[in-house]
């Protein structure tokens, strides 16, 4: 029987500016690469908490350094974040950071080490991290309706097998959600390629496939630019082609069957940028696994489902990363970083409706407290995209 | 036993979705959208994954698979036989 989404619910802990969030987490957040040894020291220091270390932030300018406050202020005003310490070199960057954040309402404090050394940063920003702790400890979750679940997808390490079997198992799944009115994302926009006309004749209305046309275009004349061969190995990756995926094209085919055969494109969005109403959203986005999971997470998304065919271990400190695999044999020599699998679909033991409703029991038992296997193991990649070189 | 899968009965390629495939196996493949059965034999060791040509193509042809592009053929490929990047390459970039 078909799972029933119109009365589903999930636990889930409310925020102040009424978003819900899957995960409780207090993190340490470095504004700059130089301020990491710090978040680390606070994370250490106080038990519960989170550090978040990245390599940038200094000496960025314009749509980059943009890209960078929006991907930091994202991540805090991220649901499943409950409270932020922000730690940075210097004081005005470190605030432009805290006061985003605050706009959700939730607590968070920022320190510049500057005229006060790392020792002296350290101490102060534990005891608020601390606080924080019992703050958030104390958050109790919620049963809410399932449609208050935002949530993002993009795969990687694909083979053919994920075009067949994985890809079009968060295509069903997705179709499904949209129907109940969720707030949905993909993007990869140079893994559309081949597909885009595809993915233009699903686009609502002709502003928003102009839009999703001028991003397509702008990355291409992007990869033009700096290419100097045919891309082979690095899109399809070394990876892809040892999984029997020839060309970009195929590629392509594979990657938009997780946006389903029903659902439209509601619109777009910049990287990070948060949507601005339920329905399914594309994001002008890198393919690299870790960079656009980041930045699924920077908008807000609040569990992440992330089809594999040979094998991405990827995992986000904060976004629930949920593995589905068809690949028997990735099944069998990795099993320990899948959470659904769906190879039963490529020997007709499983529908892909049945499959779909696997992914939606896995998304419901992730939201509700279920550690992915990416969160068991450890994986905590937070990338951020840089746009061009530093001044 | 399902060996290999089509999406579209209009493709060119299927792929092999079970381990150990080897030249002169008999191979039964499920072209999925119209629910069907097709019988293949391997002309080429397959790994999983992998692509065998259900027709065959010259150089210069069209690969078709879900019924869509995915690129142009660059060294003949006989029906059963092994189809990468050795012998399909892309029209992008």
């Amino acid at each position: 029987m078909s799972l029933d989404l119109s009365n589903a619910t999930f636990w889930g802990y409310r925020r102040e500016n009424g978003r819900v969030g899957v995960r409780n987490h207090v993190i340490i957040l470095p504004v700059d690469d130089i301020s990491n040894a710090a978040v680390e020291a606070v994370a250490n220091n106080v038990k519960g908490t989170m550090a978040l270390p990245h390599p940038y932030g200094r000496l960025q300018f314009g749509a980059d350094l943009d890209l960078h406050f929006r991907t930091l202020i994202g991540t805090g005003c991220n649901p499943n974040v409950a409270a932020v310490v922000v730690i940075g070199i210097e004081e005005g960057w470190t605030q432009k950071v805290v006061d985003g954040i605050a706009a959700t309402g939730k607590p968070v404090t920022g320190f510049g080490i500057e005229l006060h050394g790392d020792h002296n940063t350290i101490m102060r920003a534990s005891k608020v991290a601390k606080e924080y702790v019992h703050f958030a400890t104390e958050k109790l979750r919620e049963e809410v309706p399932l449609s208050e679940l935002w949530v993002s997808t993009k795969c990687g390490e694909s083979d053919t097998t994920s075009g067949c079997g994985a890809n079009p198992t968060v295509g069903n799944a997705f179709d499904k959600l949209y129907a109940e009115g969720n707030t949905l994302l993909f993007g990869e926009t140079s893994e559309i390629t081949g597909g885009e006309h595809l993915v233009a004749a699903r686009c609502r209305n002709d502003e928003v496939r102009g839009q999703f046309m001028a991003m397509f275009e702008r990355y291409q004349t992007m990869i033009d630019r700096h290419k100097t061969s045919d891309l082979s190995e690095s899109q399809p990756t070394k990876g892809n082609i040892a999984g029997g995926l020839t060309t970009i094209e195929e590629k392509a085919l594979g990657n938009i069957q997780k946006i389903g055969k029903k659902c439209l494109v509601d619109g777009v969005l910049d990287k990070a940028e948060a949507p601005t109403g339920p329905g399914l959203w594309f994001m002008d986005s890198s393919s690299a696994a870790a960079e656009m999971v980041t930045l699924c997470a920077a908008a807000g998304y609040a569990v992440h489902f992330f089809p594999t065919g040979q094998g991405n271990i990827i995992g986000n400190p904060i976004l629930p990363v949920i593995k589905l695999c068809a690949n028997p044999r990735t099944v069998r020599t990795m099993g320990e970083h899948v959470d659904v699998d769906v190879s039963g679909l490529l020997r007709k033991e499983m529908t892909p409706d049945e499959a779909g409703d696997a992914a939606l029991e896995m998304l419901i038992r992730t939201a509700n407290g279920r550690s992915t296997a990416a969160e068991a193991l450890g994986h905590q990649e937070f990338v951020l995209t840089r746009l061009y070189e530093s001044a | 036993m399902i060996d290999f899968v089509v999406h579209d009965d209009g493709d060119s390629v299927g792929v092999v979705v079970v381990e150990g495939v080897k030249k002169g196996d008999e191979l039964t493949g499920w072209i999925m959208d119209q629910d069907r059965d097709i019988k293949f034999t391997a002309a080429s060791d397959i790994p999983i994954g992998h692509k065998l040509a259900i027709k065959p193509l010259k150089e210069g042809d069209t690969v078709i698979k879900y019924g869509t592009d995915i690129g142009r053929v660059v060294a003949d490929i006989g029906t059963g036989e092994h189809a990468h990047v050795h012998n399909v390459k892309t029209k992008r970039w």
